[in-house]
């Protein structure tokens, strides 16, 4: 696991390291099955192609799945993962590396925490971000 | 199918419905399913150990995990009847638009969460490909000991 990072290491405009996500079919069954989340679109390609779809899309919750990892990646075992909030804008497809990116928006101290806001988003190959959110969390602080 | 109104009088009837609480358990075996699917490697999801030489304690939740459904007919029942009665207007078109949470404890495994839902709102609006209707469930997650851990809302689009 990477270095625990604090409250003093953050500038805001900074990008936070990103996380790499190879997304295969049999990810997006995984995710079915733990999410409890069995809609066909997301594993049968005879179904999604009914609805108009060109193939199996993956599902909207793993792609904030994958920006939640980014954030605790980032926070570390002292850390907090405050509030998260994502929209799924459009599609992305298995077979397709999806990146998770992070920008520190603002940093501040609130009520005795350490708060650090950011802007994260999921990036496809094609450079398009579907799944753009933000994110709060706190950090420790070196004193 | 025609499409009418979108917020015909069924549907707007169903803004501010409540569900009966759901019961979610939170095991460490169904937290290390989730932490495999999303191929996340964090120790304090899976390694019990660790886990108890950490602050928590305990093997945590990662975030956007609440536990499995020991129960869960409150809040899909909720948004079942919601787009039942949205294909009924002309909209049967279903897509996930978004999640939002706001997280105030850890949730440890061991734990048990009630969660209460309610339709908070209805809209529509025209998009690039027609009128889209989004649909905003909001969930309070309280745990064993009556502290709330979790606020989140959820985004149902009907089109």
């Amino acid at each position: 696991m990477a270095k625990q990072v604090y409250y003093e290491d953050v500038e805001e405009g900074m990008e936070i390291p990103s996380l790499a996500k190879d997304v295969t079919t049999q990810q997006l069954v995984k995710w079915a099955g733990a999410s409890g989340d069995y809609y066909q679109i997301h594993y049968d390609k005879d179904f999604a192609q009914a609805t108009g779809l060109p193939g199996v899309i993956v599902h909207g919750r793993l792609k904030s799945s994958f920006l939640g990892q980014l954030l605790s990646d980032w926070v570390g075992e002292e850390g907090t993962v405050k509030k998260v909030s994502v929209q799924h804008r459009g599609m992305d497809f298995p077979g397709e590396q999806m990146t998770c990116k992070g920008k520190v928006t603002k940093k501040h101290v609130q009520d005795g925490e350490h708060i650090v806001e950011l802007e994260i988003w999921t990036e496809n190959p094609k450079g398009e971000r579907n799944a753009p959110g933000s994110a709060v969390v706190a950090l420790p602080s070196r004193g | 199918m025609t499409q009418g109104p979108a917020i015909t009088d069924e549907v707007r009837a169903m803004i501010g419905a409540t569900s009966e609480p759901d019961i979610l358990e939170v095991e460490r075996g169904a937290i290390r399913r989730y932490a495999d699917a999303i191929e996340d490697p964090n120790p304090l999801f899976r390694d019990v150990e660790q886990a108890r030489n950490s602050r928590y304690g305990e093997i945590i939740c990662p975030p956007g995990f609440f536990g499995w459904p020991v129960k869960r007919s409150g809040r899909m029942g909720l948004t079942a009847k919601v787009r039942e009665a949205l294909t009924k207007a002309g909209y049967p078109r279903l897509l996930d638009g978004g999640v939002e949470y706001e997280c105030f404890l850890p949730i440890r495994a061991g734990d048990t969460l009630t969660a209460y839902s309610k339709i908070a709102d209805i809209t529509e609006r025209e998009g690039k490909t027609g009128k889209m209707t989004f649909t905003i469930t909001e969930t309070t997650y309280v745990n064993q000991n009556g502290d709330l851990v979790v606020k989140a809302r959820g985004t149902m689009i009907c089109r």
